[in-house]
């Protein structure tokens, strides 16, 4: 038996036959390494000229086998593991875990916890997008986008510090409600930001969407139909891309999405650009539901009175919520003791990664960078 | 669509079956053998049209495995929950990557973490381990002395 | 009035009537490596440094601010900390080709240096095909790229060299033929001649339409011929990590670095000359007063002025746009930039025949 790193070195394709024969085919190794994977992303990528032939995708450079951790953990502790998942929408990977517990101890959450938790989705939320926008034109060649997206999400980022303590992974919703209680400041900041993010957007466009190149680069790129998407288990922005309903937050209203109005975003063209533009209109949003919901923050608890030591019901409970890349999923299975029996995070980087191949076959190779960057995979999500 | 209506095309197309509905969703429990052909089914868009799966997943009951699959319909919004039991001897079941092709992912996860053997599946190899890992994490009995954290 | 023609036949006779001519001139030989060689190195630490700045300005940073003085520094301790660095050629590299490279490519660039005039009566050879001898000689850059490529045993590198030959050779006939168009009008491929043809007035501004269209041309034509954004498909780095010079490191590397900035300012001197009068002050037709006060402004801070205005129009494309894919990179030299200008050059030659020019 040869291993893939020895079949990947010599060249090498196990025959169905179980023969071994020299495919003459130029494959190439995108990663573990390379400035276009964002992490530790592994492609295999056999080419015929600068033609995709072939894409293989090696997972598990960062794989910490999370889902087994979590089983020696109790239910207070599991949630700080899940910040690590998907680092950019921490907040809502916190969430999600958070209302699987809520849903297995039915405990009710004070309207004021609800509100706080909704805020921190959204600007999470508008944080991930950012970055993606600017590492997205990176993968096309241009490199100022990074910074001016990197100026707004700085403002989030400062939000989330002064009221939950961290930058990144914030563990600031536990089950019951938030951590603590938002700094006096939070509305006046968010204001601000709303404020500066409004009269800076069109610089977005005028650098980014419509700049003729980039759009040569992304039209028709990547293209996945409403029946592939949905058969490859795609979700977020990619599964409505191509005009799949899929926004948890409207088909299963969880905390106060119900009561807040905004637009379920879908395109059809289901290509790269499509893509783009499902997130690029996300933002704007976000941003809608935020000022909706900035002034209203209801006065109360922010956390419920729950007991020290959590025990789960012997049953089984799933939550889905929208993260920045799509549902994510926790399903936890309960033997009615202080820790999981089994825990399982359906991420939607995963999903989205599995349908690559059939995006960017056929394409040239730039295209596959262009397809990548709209994926807007992050890898710990993927191999957790 | 709602449950007793799919329970009686379930039973239409799958007698054996029973249900499980304590849980949030509609529980099915089948055996493993005739999973492929229930899923051609659940899958049918003439029938339940249950297009989306979107998650797969195993659990290690000790005594035996449950291979858990969620379902979705994009078109009636109802999801369901199909569990299978497996040997612990020797898990197998049917593919259903050529049904939905998430599946052949998730299906390479869990014979990653799990050991569960997916018959006739195009690619079955580890997806997070290295090819040489000895042992399946995620089954209760195994055990790694050096990167094993235990509390 | 400060002129360097003065100190080059200065020198230039001083030598000649103190020594045999043949001593004098392997002495001033040797004087023109050293200036050239020195701005060579000069020119890489500016260049890189401007670079970084300009970045960083359109960036909204500040840049590099802590070596030295507003970071003037910078480049010099980069260059350093290169000239430190092992420089490893890979096992399976062929390794005189991959040592010979760098080298290549620096001579190449230190070639066309030949013509270029610098100033009024600064140029180390006036040779009457000097348009022509650029055009040739550039073309050589494409065997350093594909001779690294090949000889790195890296398949990034190949694809990276690959890609260059394509384009190199294809933008080629643009700059050329664009070059061509102001040859038409001056008559001549000697440089002096041609600087001297824009004593009333710069082609840019004589020449009507045609040398517009020429000069955009040019210069869309040369950034993809030095492989800069949009056009760096032979670098690429969110494709091909660093194109062909992936597997070079050290000073090896720093010469590739080096040369690409050399080459840069070669290509915006040689557009400075052809469309923007070189060392020739702006004149406008026989305003003679006008005139009279732009000749006080020294001709070597036009030639350089001008260049670098060039030079930062390149490095604004860089910094703005996203890059091209390798097809859509093709398609734009030959389904329109190379039938644009073939028309132009006959739009051009009947403006030349009619004397339509100023």
């Amino acid at each position: 038996m040869y291993t893939t790193t020895e079949i990947l070195e010599q060249k090498i394709q196990v025959a169905p036959t179980g023969e071994l024969q020299d495919t003459g085919d130029l494959v190439i190794n995108i990663g573990p390494q390379h400035p276009a994977t964002h992490g530790v992303l592994h492609l295999v990528i056999t080419l015929d000229g600068e033609t995709v032939k072939k894409i293989e995708p090696h997972l598990g450079y960062i794989h910490r086998s999370i889902e087994k951790m979590c089983e020696s953990l109790s239910y207070r502790q599991f949630i700080y593991s899940t910040s690590r998942m998907d680092y950019l929408s921490a907040h809502i990977n916190n969430h999600a875990c958070a209302m699987c517990v809520e849903k297995g101890l039915q405990i009710e959450v004070p309207r004021r916890a609800m509100v706080i938790r909704v805020l921190m989705d959204e600007l999470t939320r508008i944080a991930s997008h950012e970055l993606w926008w600017g590492a997205m034109a990176m993968d096309l060649g241009a490199f100022t986008p990074f910074f001016h997206a990197f100026r707004e999400r700085e403002k989030i980022t400062d939000i989330m510090e002064e009221s939950c303590g961290a930058r990144l992974t914030m563990n600031y919703i536990v089950p019951g409600g938030v951590m603590n209680d938002i700094h006096p400041d939070f509305q006046q900041k968010i204001k601000e930001f709303i404020t500066q993010f409004k009269s800076k957007i069109y610089e977005y466009d005028e650098m980014v969407t419509g700049n003729i190149i980039f759009q040569n680069r992304t039209k028709g790129v990547g293209r996945i139909s409403k029946e592939d998407a949905i058969s490859y288990g795609c979700s977020g922005p990619v599964a409505r891309a191509s005009g799949v309903r899929s926004d948890i937050r409207k088909l299963y209203p969880y905390e106060v999405y119900n009561e807040v109005e905004f637009d379920e975003i879908l395109e059809t063209a289901g290509d790269s650009f499509a893509r783009y533009m499902v997130r690029v209109r996300e933002m704007h949003q976000s941003i809608s539901i935020i000022e909706q919901l900035i002034d209203n923050i209801p006065e109360g608890d922010f956390q419920a009175k729950t007991k020290a030591v959590l025990k789960l019901p012997k049953g089984e409970f799933y939550t889905r919520v929208e993260t920045a890349r799509g549902e994510l999923g926790v399903y936890i299975i309960s033997e009615g003791g202080t820790t999981p029996y089994r825990i399982k995070f359906r991420s939607p980087g995963f999903s989205n990664l599995s349908a690559l191949e059939h995006m960017a076959k056929g394409g040239k190779l730039g295209d596959l960078m262009a397809t990548m960057g709209t994926l807007d995979l992050v890898i710990p999500d993927i191999d957790r | 669509m709602d449950n007793e209506s799919i329970k009686s095309q379930v039973l239409e197309i799958l007698p054996s079956a029973t249900f499980d509905e304590t849980g949030e969703w509609l529980n099915i429990l089948i055996e493993s053998k005739s999973w492929k052909t229930f899923a051609h089914q659940l899958r049918s868009p003439a029938g339940l049209n249950f297009d989306y799966l979107f998650c797969v997943t195993s659990v290690d009951w000790k005594t035996h495995f449950t291979m858990v699959y969620h379902l979705t319909s994009t078109a009636h919004r109802t999801s369901i929950v199909v569990k299978a039991k497996l040997d612990r001897e020797n898990p197998e079941i049917e593919t259903v990557s050529d049904i939905w092709r998430t599946a052949e992912f998730h299906e390479r996860e869990v014979y990653d973490l799990f050991g569960v053997k997916f018959l006739h599946h195009p690619d079955l190899r580890r997806l997070f381990l290295t090819d040489d890992w000895v042992g399946y994490p995620l089954r209760k009995d195994y055990d790694d002395p050096i990167n094993m954290i235990k509390l | 009035m400060f002129s360097l023609q003065g100190i080059t036949k200065g020198v230039h006779t001083w030598l000649y009537s103190n020594m045999s001519s043949t001593t004098a001139l392997v002495v001033e030989c040797a004087i023109v490596m050293l200036l050239s060689i020195g701005l060579f190195a000069i020119l890489g630490l500016v260049l890189v440094l401007m670079e970084r700045k300009v970045a960083a300005h359109m960036q909204i940073r500040l840049g590099p601010n802590r070596v030295g003085p507003w970071g003037l520094l910078q480049t010099t301790a980069d260059t350093l900390k290169l000239v430190m660095k092992e420089g490893l050629t890979p096992d399976g590299a062929d390794k005189i080709l991959f040592n010979l490279a760098p080298f290549v490519i620096m001579i190449v660039a230190m070639l066309i240096l030949a013509p270029i005039a610098f100033a009024s009566g600064f140029q180390i050879w006036d040779l009457n095909i000097g348009v022509l001898f650029v055009t040739a000689v550039s073309s050589i850059s494409v065997i350093a790229i594909l001779m690294a490529g090949w000889a790195s045993n890296n398949k990034y590198s190949m694809l990276g060299a690959m890609r260059s030959g394509a384009q190199i050779v294809s933008y080629e006939l643009s700059a050329g033929l664009s070059i061509i168009s102001i040859v038409v009008l001056t008559g001549s491929l000697q440089i002096s001649e041609i600087i001297e043809s824009q004593r009333n007035g710069w082609w840019l501004f004589k020449g009507h339409i045609p040398a517009v269209i020429s000069f955009v041309i040019f210069l869309i034509a040369v950034t993809a011929e030095t492989n800069r954004a949009p056009f760096d498909m032979a670098e690429a780095e969110s494709e091909l990590t660093a194109g062909f010079h992936t597997e070079y490191s050290g000073m090896k590397f720093a010469l590739f670095f080096l040369a690409e900035y050399i080459n840069i300012f070669i290509v915006c001197a040689i557009g400075a000359t052809l469309f923007l009068g070189g060392w020739m002050p702006l004149h406008i037709g026989n305003w003679e007063g006008f005139n009279h006060i732009m000749d006080y402004i020294p001709s070597s801070i036009w030639f350089f002025g001008k260049t670098f205005f060039l030079i930062f129009l390149i490095m604004w494309f860089r910094w703005t746009f996203p890059r091209l894919r390798i097809d859509q990179l093709l398609n734009l030299e030959w389904k329109y930039l190379l039938p644009i200008s073939m028309f132009n050059l006959l739009l051009m030659a009947v403006v030349a025949i009619m004397g339509w020019h100023f």
